[in-house]
Parts: structure tokens; C-alpha cells; sequence
């Protein structure tokens, strides 16, 4: 039951997400390209967040993108070392380039906004944003990845992005 | 029983022997875990913290008896002062969460 109703899940949030989805359709992507696609997925949030430090007015929206900043920034410090270690280049790819086209929108929609009205629409889009990335991680990312380390490093990534995507949802729910 | 003269031979005994049995107990943060999770101690002793993971975490009493920041792959020690039970979770991932017991 539980498992077909996450697999549903899944399914709807791939459909709604044009990016992810193409991530899905096409094959299997490569260690260079997982490696961008998570790098990109990681820069998106943090400039997200960086937007959010600027215009947020809610404390809890502010302490929210405090923690994105934190946390994407470690994690894609440590995604640099490890290319650098397996001497891998991260390869751009049509996932990458529609996440970020679909961020920069996002970003310039957020942009017009000031106030509650903000806060709530970045935290909203936080949490449809995490629920994207963390399908797209659990399944079609980290099963096509096969280099440990990078598999490792993904894992992790999603420990991290799912407590944030509670988070997201905490604060979704309080603003209303 | 001269409970008189026991007393203050007593405090004499505990005040050689607390220091010398004071611990120093290490508690580790590794991949979003706090571990061991349960943990018992006494007042006087001393508690590592080890951060294993890239990310930055904090050792948060929900008492507020403290409030340690663990950079990534860092440590720092706190030394317990009070007893009781004190519940303690990660500010920034607050699904980690354990537990101290200290004694007196």
C-alpha cells in the first residue's frame, strides 16, 4: 500500500516537473552528468536561498534559507573535491540546462514579489522544488550512478534534502 | 553509629574520589546520526562531541542547559554540571535527536 502510493507520488512529481522528467525519459545518465545535474540541482537552491535572505520578512522563512545556504553550499563543496579527486569533469546535459531555465524563471517570478506574499511562494516552491530533486535522486539518480563514492555522496544528499523538505513543510504549514 | 563522625570522612571520600572518576564520554555525528543515542553520565564528566560529516551541526539541550555548534568535521567537549535527562537535538536537522542521562 505504502509503496504504491510513494510510487504514485513519484510519478506525479516527475510528471510535474518538466526537467526531472526529462531526466527519467532519456537514458540512464552518466557519472559526469549525475555529477552536474546534482551540482546545478544544489547552485538552484542556493541562489534560492541567497534571494530569500534579501526579501524574506518571516523569521522562520530567513532561519529556513539560512539552513539551505549551509547545507547546499557543503554539499557541493564536497561534490567539487570528490570530481577533482576521481578526476571526473562534470558534463552539462539537457536535465541541467532545463533546471536552470526553469529556476532563473522561477527566480525573476519570486523577484516581483515582496512581503508575505514572498515568503510564502519560496517556502511553497522549497517544498515542491525538494520533493522534485529528492525523486529525481531516488529514482533515477543515485540507481544510474555507479561510481561508490558519488553513489555515497547522492545518498547522503537526499538523508539531508528530505529533513529539509520536512522543514519546508513545517514552515509551509505555519505560514498559512 | 555515629552518623557525626561518618559525615565528614564521607565528604572527604567523595571529594578525592569524584575528580579521579570524572569520564570523559564521546558522542559522534556521523551521516545524520547521533550516536550512541542513549547515554549515560555523571555530573563532572566530560562530553566529546565529534562532527563526521560535511555538514555543520549543533548539540541543542531542549532544557537549554546548552547549545554546542559543531562545525564540519569538528569537535568540542562540554563538561556536564547538572543532572537530570536532558533531551538534545540538531538545530539545523532536527531529526537528530538522543538523549543524555546524568546523575549526581
Amino acid at each position: 500500500m505504502f509503496i504504491r502510493w510513494s510510487a504514485a507520488v513519484a510519478a506525479a512529481i516527475l510528471l510535474s516537473n518538466p526537467a526531472l522528467q526529462g531526466a527519467s525519459a532519456a537514458e540512464k545518465p552518466t557519472d559526469p552528468q549525475i555529477a552536474h545535474i546534482a551540482y546545478t540541482a544544489g547552485v538552484i537552491d542556493i541562489n534560492a536561498a541567497k534571494q530569500a535572505q534579501k526579501k524574506a520578512k518571516n523569521k522562520d522563512v530567513k532561519a529556513f534559507a539560512e539552513d539551505m545556504l549551509r547545507d547546499h553550499e557543503a554539499v557541493n563543496k564536497q561534490a567539487l573535491a570528490l570530481v577533482k579527486k576521481l578526476n571526473v569533469t562534470p558534463e552539462d546535459n539537457d536535465t541541467s540546462k532545463a533546471l536552470s531555465k526553469q529556476a532563473s524563471d522561477k527566480l525573476a517570478e519570486l523577484d516581483k514579489l515582496s512581503g508575505a506574499a514572498f515568503d510564502k511562494a519560496y517556502v511553497a516552491n522549497e517544498v515542491a522544488y525538494h520533493k522534485a530533486v529528492n525523486s529525481a535522486l531516488e529514482t533515477q539518480l543515485i540507481p544510474s550512478a555507479s561510481n561508490a563514492e558519488l553513489k555515497d555522496l547522492l545518498q547522503t544528499g537526499l538523508k539531508v534534502f528530505r529533513g529539509h523538505q520536512q522543514h519546508a513543510e513545517h514552515v509551509a504549514a505555519e505560514l498559512k | 553509629m555515629m552518623p557525626g563522625r561518618l559525615a565528614p570522612i564521607a565528604l572527604a571520600f567523595l571529594s578525592m574520589v569524584v575528580p579521579a572518576r570524572a569520564a570523559t564520554i564521546e558522542i559522534t555525528m556521523e551521516n545524520l546520526v547521533i550516536a550512541p543515542a542513549d547515554v549515560s553520565a555523571k555530573v563532572g564528566d566530560t562530553i566529546t562531541w565529534v562532527n563526521k560529516d560535511v555538514f555543520a551541526h549543533t548539540a541543542t539541550a531542549k532544557n537549554g542547559d546548552f547549545d554546542v555548534t559543531l562545525p564540519p568535521k569538528k569537535s568540542a567537549t562540554s563538561v556536564l554540571k547538572k543532572a537530570g535527562t536532558v533531551e538534545y537535538y540538531c538545530r539545523y536537522h532536527p531529526n537528530m535527536k538522543a538523549t543524555l542521562k546524568i546523575e549526581p
